[in-house]
């Protein structure tokens, strides 16, 4: 239902975080220009934005190569991760199977792996960020989807069964519509640690040339302004990703109220 | 299976035959129910008979938990019986299941919310392989019957609990079912509201002539709906007493403040309590 909004709502909506952010950065600048921070420790805002202008080429290409590597991560990862939850939610056997599996990865820090996956793949592959990305994608859509596919209500399971439908058209029509909401939640949360993971997976060698990488390498050598500059750009990579799948709920969903 | 004392309210004989013929929609013979839970045994339903004849309204009154619904949904094949047997239309239940030979309606209506008014309606001729030209008008038929032609796009958010109940309704008729099941579809509605859909649900079964078994805990609903009501007592659930309902054929809303309606409610609490004493009656509503 289309509940009419207050006027100026939505301009609010938007409006209030920008302004935060401004008074954030102003006060980030006053204190760091007036208050005598050391410019070596906390770069002044001004002095990254600087930066950035003088990196965006390095910034873009370092985003997509992290990007590129959370998104395989991610697609994979969650593709797996429905598969597995759909067949753990109809075969028991398989659900018992896969839990304690599960229970593992979900308590164990992932990223932990990227140094033996970086050894195990080599130092020129990228394939290790990306199956760190992918696992930490697997665990949150996989646990949220297979929560989404037991929450059909008793009375649309008794309906299916009056209907005499088969196991399948049950499937279709009530199932996973009903499951879609939850699996959309775990892509959202998947898709914020994908990106994490293959950032953060990049720390531990590995080829350069992505943002983790070079924020370390920035960091290393005391081109702290330029760290900052590649964390801006990560926070801009880890923004999309949340944007992007936040956009494809809204459109797969947008026919519910 | 006692009859109630005063003339002819306990005999068998159907005062309103809504078909002709003599084909019984619902034979259930020494049925007994027994779930297994962890506490032990639970005798659910015992020795229950009962014939529904074709085009006959039949209501299931009694206290929670005397095993009504459980019946119902016996007859639907929803659960099996511990033993006994239900012939529906001659067949076996699961084969009438299966043949689609009832519609069915529950107390909650458990619409689709993704699913349109319309599309909710649909639903069972869609998974059935109907063409897709007559279910447009089988579905635009149906929301007609249940006067909801200016909601048919609409989201079953949208609409209110009696809106979404006959959307409910429409749909369990779409088959054309010569039976109805249907588990306390309006409990969850109020009084008006209720009274309402009740008239309707009596238009509705004129037009269709469908055989109705109607679970309820209204004494009054039962008797404006019924032929013959049910009375069953308090678990283990048995068929107490049958009380043929001897009022007009057409129910209109002027029956609820004649004699004749609020003899056959008393007829049918004083079945209701008898053999147990009034106060340990709990679950039946009087109103």
């Amino acid at each position: 239902m289309t509940v009419a909004r207050r006027p100026g709502a939505g301009a609010a909506r938007v409006l209030a975080p920008i302004v935060v952010g401004a008074v954030v950065l102003g006060l980030w600048q006053l204190v760091v220009t007036v208050g005598g921070v050391d410019d070596y420790l906390l770069p002044r805002p001004a002095a990254i934005l600087a930066v950035v202008a003088e990196i965006a080429p390095s910034m873009l290409s370092a985003g997509a190569i992290t990007g590129l590597n959370a998104l395989l991560g991610l697609v994979v990862g969650a593709a797996i991760g429905i598969l597995a939850a759909l067949a753990a939610s109809s075969i028991r056997v398989i659900d018992n199977m896969i839990a304690p599996i599960v229970t593992a990865l979900a308590v164990i820090p992932i990223v932990a792996l990227a140094p033996v996956l970086n050894t195990m793949f080599g130092a020129d592959s990228q394939f290790g960020r990306q199956a760190v990305a992918g696992l930490a994608a697997f665990v949150p859509v996989f646990i949220n989807t297979l929560r989404g596919l037991r929450q059909t209500l008793p009375v649309h399971r008794d309906l299916m069964r009056a209907y005499a439908a088969g196991s399948s058209q049950v499937m279709r029509a009530v199932t996973l519509p009903t499951a879609a909401p939850f699996v959309f939640t775990g892509i959202r949360i998947a898709s914020s640690l994908a990106v994490i993971s293959a950032l953060v997976a990049e720390y531990f060698g590995g080829p350069r040339g992505g943002l983790g990488g070079l924020i370390s390498t920035s960091a290393a050598s005391s081109a702290y302004a330029r760290a900052w500059a590649y964390v801006l750009a990560a926070i801009v990579l880890g923004l999309a990703f949340y944007l992007a799948t936040l956009a494809i709920e809204r459109l797969a969903l947008r026919r519910r109220s | 299976m006692t009859n109630t004392g005063d003339d002819g309210a306990g005999s068998s004989e159907r005062p309103r035959p809504a078909s002709p013929g003599t084909a019984t929609a619902v034979t259930v013979t020494g049925v007994d129910k027994v779930f297994e839970t962890r506490s032990g045994q639970v005798s659910a339903l015992k020795r229950i008979d009962l014939i529904v004849a074709a085009g006959e309204f039949v209501s299931l009154i009694g206290p929670s938990g005397c095993g009504k619904s459980t019946l119902m949904r016996l007859i639907a094949d929803l659960d099996q019986p511990t033993s006994g047997s239900i012939s529906v239309f001659g067949k076996s239940a699961r084969q009438a299941r299966l043949d689609q030979d009832y519609g069915i309606a529950f107390q909650q209506s458990g619409l689709l919310p993704w699913r349109t008014v319309a599309a909710n309606i649909e639903l069972p001729l869609s998974l059935h392989g109907v063409a897709a030209s007559e279910r447009k008008s089988r579905v635009g038929e149906l929301i007609e019957l249940v006067g909801l032609r200016d909601f048919a796009d609409r989201y079953p958010d949208q609409l209110s609990g009696g809106m979404q109940q006959r959307v409910a309704i429409a749909r369990s008729l779409a088959e054309k079912p010569n039976l109805l099941l249907m588990d306390e579809p309006f409990g969850a509605l109020d009084e008006m509201t209720r009274e309402r859909m009740q008239s309707e649900l009596v238009r509705i079964c004129a037009e269709t002539k469908a055989a109705v078994v109607f679970v309820t805990h209204s004494i009054p609903e039962a008797v404006f709906l019924s032929d013959r009501v049910v009375v069953m007592s308090p678990r283990p659930g048995r068929v107490q007493q049958i009380v043929s309902m001897q009022l007009a054929a057409d129910r209109t809303d002027g029956l609820r403040e004649e004699h004749a309606f609020f003899d056959m409610v008393t007829a049918v609490r004083e079945a209701l309590h008898q053999g147990s004493p009034v106060s340990s009656v709990r679950g039946v509503e009087n109103r």
